[in-house]
C-alpha cells in the first residue's frame, strides 16, 4: 500500500473530496443490472475477538460501491459486530480485536497510520433505536458538520440533508423543536440526515427499523434505494423480507458452535446477488434460514 | 355505502349479556386484609412525611417568635456588637459567608465534574488505581467535617500552602470537605445520559473530547448543577471546619477574600446563642431566619439553572 492511500485515510481534510464521492456516474441501480465497478470494502478472513472468545470468525467478503449490501442472520451471529468493524466502532470496546485483512478503497482500515476518527467522518452510521441528541432538529443536523470542520452555509447543509432524508416538508417549519417530540420513524429520518449531512462515502445501519412501524420502515426503505444513488450501504437487518425488498446484495450469517457447545461464534455462509439469495441459494442452511425453518 | 352495524338479535344480546356478567365476577372487591394492608402502608408514608415537616415547621416558627423582633433592615446592615445586642446585625457575616459561598462554587464545578469526566468517562474500571479513587471519594463524603478543619488548618492555613486565616483558606476547606459529594453526584448524572448518545456521536466523526464536551456534558449539566447546589446548601450551614481555619467569632469590618480576618454566618449564630443575655439569643434566632432565607435563595436559583438546562430522554 502506498504512502498516498495511507494519507487519505489518516489527515483527510474537511471540504476536500475523497475518492469514494468524486466520481459520481448518474445511472444507479437500472432494471436488475447492478454496477460493481468498485469495491468499498474488501475483507480478507476477518475475526473479531471479545476478551479472548470469538464473536466472528474468518469472514471474506466484498462490498461495492453504490450498493446496498444486506447483512442477514439469526441473532448472535455477528453481524452487528461485522458492521462496526467497518467504522472501527469496536475500537471503543476496550476487550475487542479485531485480526485480518480489512481495507476501504484498498486501504488497510487497520493500519497504524488509520485514525478511527477520520474513517468515521467517512463512514457514517444510522443505530437501531433512534437516538437524536437532545437538541433541537436543526442542531442534530448540524452537529457532525460543525464538528468536523466543513465550511458553509450551515443552513444550506441542513436543508440538503433534511431534504435528502425525505425529512424536510415535515420539520421545515419547526427546526428549533426539540428532536424528541418527533415520531421515532423522524427521528430515525433525522439521524439518516445527521449522517448524512457530513458527506459520507457509506453509510451502514444497524436495524434501522426495528423500532418503527410499517409504514416509516417503508419510508426509510425508500430512502435507502434513493440514498444508494450516491452513497454505499450496508445494513445489518433481521427482517428477511426488508433484505429482499432493498438489497443488492445479501450476506447470510449463522451461529456456529464447537462440539461441546461451550463457544460460539458467527460465520459467513453465504453471499450473493440478494435474488440469487433468496430464490436459489447454494448452501442449504441459507434455504432452512430463509424458508422459516431455523433461527 | 355500507354500514357496520351491530346485528341486533336475541342470540348476540345474550351473548354480550353473558360477557358482561363474566367481567363483572372477575373485577370483584379486595379483601378486607388486603384492604387494610393498603392503609396501614399509606399511614406509614405520610407518618414519615410529617416527622420531617413537623421537626422543621416547629424549628422554623420557634426561631420566627423568637426572633422577629430583631428582624428589621439593620439586621442586615449592622455588623456586630457585643455591648448593643439590640443593634447589632450580620452584615460582615452574610458577607463572609457569600465569599465563602462564591469561593466554594468556582472550585468545586470545574474540580468536581473533571473528576467525575475522568472517572466516568475515561478511567478504566478494571485499573486497580482507578477502583481505589473511587473507593476513596465514597469514604471521604462519609468524613467528619471536623476533620477537614483539621487538614484545612495544617496544610492551607499553615503548612505547604500557608495562606494564613483568610476568607480564600476557608473556601478551599469547604470545597474539599463537599467535592466528594459533588463528583459522586456528577458521576450519577454523567451515568444517566444514554450510551446511544455518546454511540451517535462518534459515528459521525466527533472526538471522544468533542463528544464529552458538545453532548455529555451538556446533557449532564442539570444533574450536576444539582449536586452542586446541594453540595453549597451544605456548606452554607457548616460551622466546625471555618472555626479551625480561621473565621474568628468576633470582626466588625467587611472581610477581604485574600487578607484579613473573616467570619460566617453559622459561626456567628453560634458565638450569639452560647452567651447568656436574652438579647442575644433573640440575635441568634434572627441569624438563623437570614440563614435560611439565604439558602432558600441559593437553591431557588439553583433550581432556576437546573430547568433551565433541563434534559429529557
Amino acid at each position: 500500500m502506498t504512502e498516498q492511500t495511507q494519507d487519505r485515510l489518516a489527515a483527510r481534510r474537511p471540504g476536500v473530496d475523497h475518492p469514494g464521492i468524486s466520481v459520481r456516474p448518474d445511472h444507479g441501480h437500472q432494471g436488475g443490472h447492478v454496477e460493481r465497478t468498485e469495491k468499498t470494502f474488501q475483507l480478507r478472513q476477518v475475526s473479531v475477538h471479545y476478551g479472548g472468545s470469538p464473536a466472528v470468525r474468518g469472514v471474506t467478503m466484498d462490498f461495492f460501491q453504490r450498493n446496498i449490501t444486506a447483512l442477514i442472520g439469526p441473532s448472535g451471529c455477528g453481524k452487528s459486530t461485522l458492521l462496526r468493524c467497518l467504522n472501527r466502532m469496536n475500537d471503543l470496546i476496550p476487550a475487542a480485536r479485531v485480526s485480518g485483512e480489512l481495507r476501504y478503497h484498498g486501504d488497510d482500515l487497520y493500519g497504524p497510520r488509520v485514525d478511527p476518527v477520520q474513517v468515521r467522518k467517512l463512514i457514517g452510521m444510522v443505530f437501531q433505536k433512534p437516538n437524536p441528541f437532545p437538541k433541537s432538529i436543526f442542531d442534530n443536523v448540524a452537529f457532525g458538520p460543525r464538528t468536523i470542520g466543513i465550511k458553509g452555509d450551515m443552513r444550506t447543509i441542513v436543508e440538503q440533508a433534511l431534504r435528502r432524508a425525505g425529512l424536510w416538508d415535515e420539520v421545515k417549519n419547526r427546526l428549533k423543536d426539540n428532536a424528541y417530540g418527533l415520531s421515532g420513524g423522524q427521528q430515525q429520518r433525522l439521524c439518516i440526515a445527521r449522517a448524512i449531512a457530513t458527506e459520507p462515502d457509506v453509510i451502514l445501519m444497524d436495524e434501522p427499523c426495528s423500532a418503527l412501524d410499517p409504514i416509516s420502515t417503508a419510508r426509510i426503505e425508500d430512502l435507502m434505494l434513493e440514498l444508494k444513488e450516491r452513497y454505499t450501504i450496508v445494513i445489518v437487518t433481521h427482517n428477511m423480507q426488508q433484505a429482499a425488498r432493498v438489497s443488492d446484495m445479501t450476506a447470510f450469517l449463522m451461529v456456529e458452535l464447537t462440539a461441546d457447545e461451550r463457544s460460539r461464534w458467527g460465520e459467513l455462509i453465504e453471499y450473493d446477488d440478494t435474488s440469487r439469495v433468496f430464490t436459489n441459494p447454494s448452501d442449504p442452511r441459507t434455504e432452512e434460514y430463509i424458508s422459516g425453518r431455523v433461527g | 355505502m355500507v354500514t357496520h352495524q351491530t346485528p341486533r338479535t336475541t342470540r348476540t344480546r345474550l351473548a354480550v349479556a353473558g360477557a358482561r356478567a363474566v367481567t363483572a365476577s372477575g373485577f370483584g372487591r379486595r379483601s378486607p386484609a388486603d384492604r387494610a394492608g393498603n392503609l396501614l402502608f399509606f399511614a406509614l408514608l405520610l407518618l414519615g412525611l410529617a416527622v420531617a415537616m413537623v421537626a422543621i415547621a416547629a424549628m422554623l416558627i420557634w426561631m420566627a417568635i423568637e426572633g422577629a423582633s430583631r428582624v428589621d433592615p439593620g439586621l442586615f446592615t449592622d455588623g456586630p456588637s457585643t455591648i448593643n445586642p439590640e443593634r447589632a446585625g450580620y452584615r460582615v457575616a452574610i458577607l463572609g459567608s457569600v465569599y465563602l459561598i462564591l469561593g466554594v462554587i468556582v472550585l468545586i464545578v470545574p474540580l468536581g465534574a473533571g473528576a467525575a469526566i475522568y472517572l466516568e468517562e475515561y478511567a478504566d474500571q478494571t485499573r486497580w488505581y482507578n477502583r481505589l479513587f473511587e473507593l476513596n471519594i465514597q469514604n471521604l463524603a462519609g468524613v467528619p467535617a471536623i476533620v477537614f478543619g483539621i487538614l484545612g488548618l495544617a496544610f492551607i492555613v499553615r503548612g505547604p500552602i500557608s495562606l494564613g486565616f483568610i476568607a480564600a483558606a476557608g473556601s478551599i476547606t469547604l470545597a474539599l470537605l463537599v467535592l466528594p459529594t459533588v463528583i459522586l453526584a456528577a458521576r450519577e448524572a454523567l451515568r444517566a445520559v444514554p450510551p446511544s448518545i455518546r454511540e451517535g456521536s462518534l459515528a459521525l466523526g466527533a472526538t471522544e473530547w468533542q463528544t464529552t464536551w458538545r453532548q455529555v456534558l451538556p446533557a449532564a449539566l442539570s444533574g450536576i448543577l444539582t449536586g452542586v447546589i446541594l453540595a453549597v446548601a451544605r456548606a452554607l450551614g457548616e460551622a466546625s471546619p471555618l472555626l479551625l481555619v480561621g473565621a474568628t467569632v468576633f470582626v466588625t469590618y467587611d472581610p477581604n477574600f485574600f487578607s484579613g480576618g473573616y467570619t460566617a454566618l453559622p459561626v456567628q449564630i453560634f458565638e450569639w446563642a452560647g452567651r447568656p443575655q436574652q438579647e442575644f439569643h433573640e440575635l441568634a434566632a434572627a441569624g438563623v431566619l437570614v440563614m435560611v432565607a439565604l439558602v432558600l435563595v441559593t437553591n431557588s436559583f439553583a433550581i432556576w439553572l437546573r430547568n433551565r438546562f433541563e434534559r429529557k430522554w
